[in-house]
């Protein structure tokens, strides 16, 4: 028990810093391929609504292929495939072989690129949502596109799609811990080495799941309040 | 050319013969969530706070860690603990199908436990409240009324749910398991192609999913009693001036 208490301790046997860090880096992760996938993902909806017929398919086709397949098998091969591409490609095209590209951008944009996928289908519902009548209404009253999505879309769908974006947050948080195989050391790479290192998996892993619990009920009550203060002119 | 097609075809070759292993990991955990999930789903509509609080427990346990991190931690983590180490369980939790069946059970178990407590929720409370009043108890109730209704709101939900858990089947690659990704990872160590051998691997997976969807899409018109009956011919306009 004391030997435990060591082992997560802040001395020099202790693995509390690298953990802590981990979670940072975890964070990090996530917030960074959630933004990718909010960007790519509002690109998606628009192309899935508004854009020309070939653009519709190419969203339509990019969205059914980065949700049927895994996530830890679109990791893989952008960590193992970008670099041969990028090697292929300097090589055809006679540049100089740019350095690799680091884990922690190949991680984000992997998951980011999936998190865009699922997004994009959000921001289309929750354009979907908006009554027919007001971009009617909009056009009525001689708004072009992008006053009509400054004035109608933008304040109301940011609304109607927190709570999904919410649960976005939450597997994106939860795919992070795949980029482990890339050899980031984020919290599950970081708890992976102590529990190598050490012996004591079960104390380790034990205590990722604790860090990741922590990190979901936090974002998760903060969605919460989020939605709630979103919403806070709707309660009759 | 000619050599590269070849390449893919002997790599698809391979990946296909570990597609039992991706569908035996996924059937197994699919009817051992589901199972689970149905317990968990009672327990949530218990009377006692005990059954309640389990479930609740249970949820936040494995919705709110990565299925990665529960797969290491039964396969690593349990091995480290005398009592299963040395005891008739080892059997089991030395086999890394198992840890990851077990894994996936579990926490899709919690998911699916949720999908199907809001189909409850979401079951007229006049059908049930009728079916008392008919003289239903227990068991029948839930035959006759509740669980048509449940299925038919829990389906779309639950196919989704299903395709989630074949991408997660990919996971076992990482505790040594050659399911689909495994193989696909083995092969890259030989020939280092990795582009061709991951882009076979996806199609795999696509072509496992489209399947499960389109069957669940038609077990869902199947079962969708309430649908709108296919509307009549339109009446042809008469040629004829009315006289």
């Amino acid at each position: 028990m004391m030997d435990d208490l060591t082992l997560l301790g802040f001395g020099p046997d202790g693995w509390a810093p690298l953990l802590l860090k981990g979670c940072l880096l975890t964070l990090a992760v996530s917030a960074t391929s959630m933004a990718i996938g909010t960007v790519l993902g509002v690109l998606l909806a628009w192309a899935r609504l508004k854009g020309p017929r070939w653009l519709r398919r190419t969203a339509l086709v990019y969205g059914v292929v980065l949700r049927g397949v895994p996530e830890l098998l679109v990791i893989l091969l952008l960590y193992f495939g970008l670099p041969s591409l990028i090697l292929s490609l300097s090589e055809t095209f006679g540049w100089e072989a740019p350095g690799l590209p680091p884990p922690f951008l190949i991680g984000s944009v992997s998951v980011g690129l999936v998190s865009a996928a699922y997004q994009a289908e959000i921001f289309r519902g929750g354009v979907g949502a908006i009554p027919r009548g007001q971009f009617e209404a909009a056009r009525a009253m001689g708004f072009g596109d992008l006053m009509c999505f400054h004035r109608i879309v933008l304040p109301q769908v940011t609304r109607i799609v927190l709570p999904a974006l919410g649960n976005v947050w939450q597997f994106n948080l939860k795919d992070s811990a795949l980029i482990a195989v890339t050899g980031l050391s984020e919290l599950m790479r970081t708890s992976l080495v102590a529990a190598g290192s050490t012996r004591h998996p079960f104390l380790f892993f034990g205590v990722a799941m604790a860090l990741y619990l922590v990190l979901t009920t936090l974002s998760s009550t903060a969605f919460h309040y989020g939605g709630r203060y979103s919403n806070r002119w709707d309660r009759g | 050319m000619e050599e590269h097609l070849t390449f893919i075809g002997s790599v698809t070759a391979q990946l296909v013969r570990a597609v039992p292993v991706t569908l035996l990991i996924l059937a197994v955990s699919g009817v051992c969530a589901t199972v689970l999930a149905t317990g968990l789903t009672a327990m949530s509509v218990a009377r006692s706070p005990l059954p309640r609080l389990i479930q609740r427990t249970w949820t936040f346990l494995f919705r709110g860690t990565p299925l990665i991190l529960q797969i290491f931690m039964i396969y690593y983590g349990f091995a480290m603990v005398p009592w299963i180490r040395h005891g008739i369980l080892w059997a089991a939790f030395r086999d890394p199908v198992f840890c990851t069946c077990l894994a996936m059970t579990c926490c899709c178990s919690a998911y699916i436990a949720e999908i199907f407590r809001g189909a409850l929720a979401a079951v007229p409370r006049g059908e049930i409240e009728a079916g008392r009043a008919c003289g239903m108890t227990g068991f029948m109730l839930l035959r006759r009324v509740i669980a048509p209704s449940l299925i038919r709101i829990a389906l779309p939900s639950y196919s989704n749910e299903i395709i989630m858990m074949t991408k997660s089947t990919s996971l076992a690659s990482t505790i040594t398991v050659l399911d689909i990704t495994g193989v696909a990872q083995q092969v890259i160590a030989h020939s280092y192609r990795t582009l061709d051998v991951f882009c076979a691997a996806a199609a795999l997976y696509l072509l496992i999913n489209a399947t499960l969807s389109t069957l669940l899409t038609a077990l869902e018109r199947r079962l969708d009693v309430d649908r709108a009956p296919t509307p009549l011919a339109p009446i042809p306009p008469t040629l004829e001036p009315l006289s």
